[in-house]
């Protein structure tokens, strides 16, 4: 197999346009740009906050004055002009929250069925509750009353700072402290919405508890904030999705997502983000700064974050764990894909405080075009985490020769009794591997796409059945040209 | 003819391999060609196959009235060409059985055809499988990872024998074979062997053509042809090697 045909082929992917491209026009209601005490004020008045969340988010903003934003990454791109961008805008009309779908503005629903989210009730036959995230508000809930009677909580952030302060109080903050970095920080000050879920004691949430979340007007920052707490006992795997529709300038977006499992809790947290990702020559796509953490607080606790990365121009992002319990486990599973001119730098942390804890990290990187791919972990057992054990494998695979890809792994241990190990490879996509799925007649480009499918998919399996499709299917249109 | 090589030579990085190789074959025939290390013969095949690394300095490949320099490597093979690897490769992750099924499906689509549908494809794979002795738990894992060399071969035989070529060409597919693969090779290609297909097999051993009778045998060196006949040949250089040549 000549290289040049390869290239070629890989110019065709490269053309591929992004397929959600389209825009909902919806008048949007929203203030002046830029970043101060008044527009904190502005947001925290229009969801109608008590003084203590109000109180909360204006700390923030002083911790966020005092900080610069970490360089460390191995990204590019030019320095952002926080006083340039819209903190707060929802779809008008929005602050009472429709009853029914009858409610919801038809244009709104109409962008879900262009992607294909079934929000209605197939939605709920198929069992999955949707918290949609549009803009900033939280519009619809759906199967919000079984959940109930499971005592299951699963709404809005808003809702929740008004319905469940305790928890709030109690949690909020709690694994990514406010002033942790500037972009947690920033988070805290401006956060507009989220999701917000309680699994009460000895609960196995029967569902898996899913949102979409869609940026869809022009320069708002996204602050989403999650929060999900998992009772002693209790079971919950969510589901987390979303596209964007396209245009020219760069979006910034920092949410934060927290994760808190008690004794013998697990929650298996599965992202599949496809973000717009700039153009064929790099212009606008999302900056994608996420903090996302989880907290193994009890004991037998276990975490598990899977995502499959296809977006943005920027991915800057390492769901974490912090294993405190004894014997709690951290996983991540990982698969991103960079095209063009994206730069994604994408890993873990692994915290090892308690006894007997297990952390296991997969990441498979694959890169082309002329984008850069970064897996960056930190694995760290502390003086305490007596008989942990880590396992990292970390799989690069280039498509192409313009693109890079690498892996820069962080292995801190302070106690003797630990076993870490760590494989890490880079292969180029193999032209004897192309070679012979053409020779039994499969072609070029799906030959490329099968194979890339069978490198990811110890990822891939670790998804739910149905995101599992829907993520197969992110992996070939990130990678095909004509198909798909 | 069914099909017709003539006066082929080919290079890789500057260096002859074939060197006006002419063959000729029939629709219905075996042929078998041997030779020593180097001679050529693989070389022969991936170019057949249309391996993109090799030069074709000149010379013609026709078959079935089409030339085949003219088609890239899938058009080839969904024309009915069929190259069992003399070192099949690893694809880790992707399941035979679907990988099988995008193979034969190309093929039934270039043909016009109706494609098939997943169950029935799973179920006459797992029919073609017992057939030839293979454990069906093989067909759960991924094309070729982790094999012994004796699991690869038979995984190309499988395949052989579910798209079922008008042209097959078995690249030393014989070569460290227990007994049981053996038979699985040899019982594969003559099931499926009919008058409308060809077999191109290239072998070192005449074992394997104890159990297939090749209705020519051809003897390579140095990037041609140098002697053709029958079986028998096979037979003198299985006595007194290739020095005679």
């Amino acid at each position: 197999m000549s290289s040049v045909q390869t290239q070629k082929q890989l110019n065709t992917y490269a053309n591929e346009k992004y397929k959600y491209g389209f825009e909902t026009f919806i008048e949007s209601d929203k203030p002046e740009k830029g970043l101060n005490q008044g527009i904190i004020r502005y947001i925290s008045a229009k969801k109608k906050e008590p003084q203590w969340m109000l109180d909360w988010r204006l700390k923030s903003y002083e911790k966020w004055k005092s900080m610069k934003d970490s360089t460390w990454a191995n990204i590019e791109f030019p320095k952002i002009n926080y006083q340039d961008i819209y903190y707060y805008s929802s779809p008008k009309g929005f602050e009472d929250r429709p009853k029914s779908l009858d409610e919801v503005d038809p244009k709104l629903l109409e962008t879900y069925k262009k992607l294909g989210i079934p929000l209605e009730e197939q939605k709920v036959l198929a069992g999955v509750a949707v918290d949609v995230v549009f803009d900033s508000v939280s519009v619809v809930t759906t199967y919000k009353g079984e959940l109930e009677k499971l005592g299951i909580i699963f709404c809005s952030i808003s809702e929740a700072i008004q319905d469940h302060p305790d928890l709030i109080k109690k949690y909020l903050g709690s694994v990514i402290p406010p002033g942790d970095h500037s972009f947690s920080a920033l988070n805290s000050a401006v956060f507009s919405d989220g999701s917000f879920v309680y699994i009460p004691e000895n609960v196995h949430c029967p569902i898996e508890l899913s949102t979409y979340f869609r940026i869809n007007s022009e320069d708002t920052g996204q602050f989403e904030r999650t929060l999900i707490i998992a009772d002693k006992g209790s079971y919950v795997s969510y589901l987390e999705g979303c596209t964007a529709p396209q245009r020219d300038t760069n979006q910034l977006h920092a949410a934060n997502v927290e994760l808190i499992a008690l004794d013998n809790a697990e929650i298996k947290y599965s992202t599949v983000q496809n973000w717009y990702p700039g153009d064929e020559d790099g212009k606008g796509g999302i900056y994608n700064f996420v903090t996302k953490r989880g907290l193994c607080k009890g004991k037998n606790s276990k975490i598990s974050w899977t995502q499959v990365e296809t977006g943005s121009a920027i991915t800057w992002k390492y769901p974490s764990c912090i294993l405190k319990g004894d014997n709690s486990v951290g996983e991540f599973y990982s698969v991103a894909i960079t095209n063009n001119f994206q730069q994604a730098d994408t890993g873990t942390k692994m915290t090892h405080i308690g006894k007997n804890t297990k952390s296991k990290i997969i990441s498979k990187g694959i890169s082309l075009g002329k984008s850069q791919n970064t897996y960056r972990g930190q694995v760290r057992f502390l003086k305490n985490a007596h008989n942990s054990r880590n396992y990292t494998q970390c799989d690069s695979l280039l498509v192409g020769n313009q693109c890079g890809a690498h892996t820069v792994p962080y292995i801190d241990s302070k106690n003797k009794s630990s076993i870490i190990e760590h494989e890490a490879s880079t292969s180029k996509i193999n032209e004897d591997q192309l070679y012979y799925c053409r020779q039994r007649g499969i072609s070029h480009e799906d030959a490329v796409s099968l194979i890339v499918s069978g490198f990811c998919k110890q990822v891939l399996q670790n998804l739910p059945m149905e995101f599992a499709v829907e993520a197969q299917k992110l992996v070939s249109i990130s990678l095909e040209g004509s198909v798909g | 003819m069914f099909l017709s090589i003539k006066n082929l030579s080919v290079s890789i990085e500057d260096k002859l391999i074939l060197n006006d190789f002419s063959l000729e074959m029939n629709k219905g025939e075996v042929h078998a060609i041997m030779g020593p290390n180097g001679c050529g013969k693989s070389t022969l095949s991936n170019v057949i196959a249309g391996n993109e690394e090799y030069t074709i300095l000149k010379g013609e490949i026709v078959f079935k009235d089409q030339n085949l320099l003219d088609l890239n490597i899938e058009e080839r093979a969904q024309l009915g060409v069929f190259l069992a690897f003399q070192y099949p490769i690893e694809i880790p992750g992707v399941n035979i059985t679907p990988f099988l099924k995008a193979s034969l499906n190309a093929k039934l689509k270039k043909e016009g055809k109706e494609e098939v549908d997943a169950l029935s494809f799973a179920k006459e794979l797992k029919q073609v499988a017992t057939d030839l002795g293979i454990k069906s738990e093989m067909l759960s894992r991924s094309v070729n990872e982790g094999f012994s060399g004796g699991e690869k071969k038979r995984y190309e035989i499988l395949q052989m024998s579910i798209l079922k070529p008008s042209l097959a060409i078995l690249d030393e597919t014989d070569s460290g074979l227990d007994v049981d693969a053996f038979q699985t090779v040899t019982q594969g290609i003559n099931k499926i062997k009919n008058d409308n297909n060809s077999f191109l097999i290239i072998t070192h051993y005449q074992k394997l053509l104890d159990h297939i009778t090749p209705d020519f045998v051809h003897i390579m060196k140095d990037g041609k042809i140098i002697k053709s006949g029958d079986y028998s040949i096979a037979k003198l250089i299985e006595e007194s090697g290739y020095k005679n040549f």
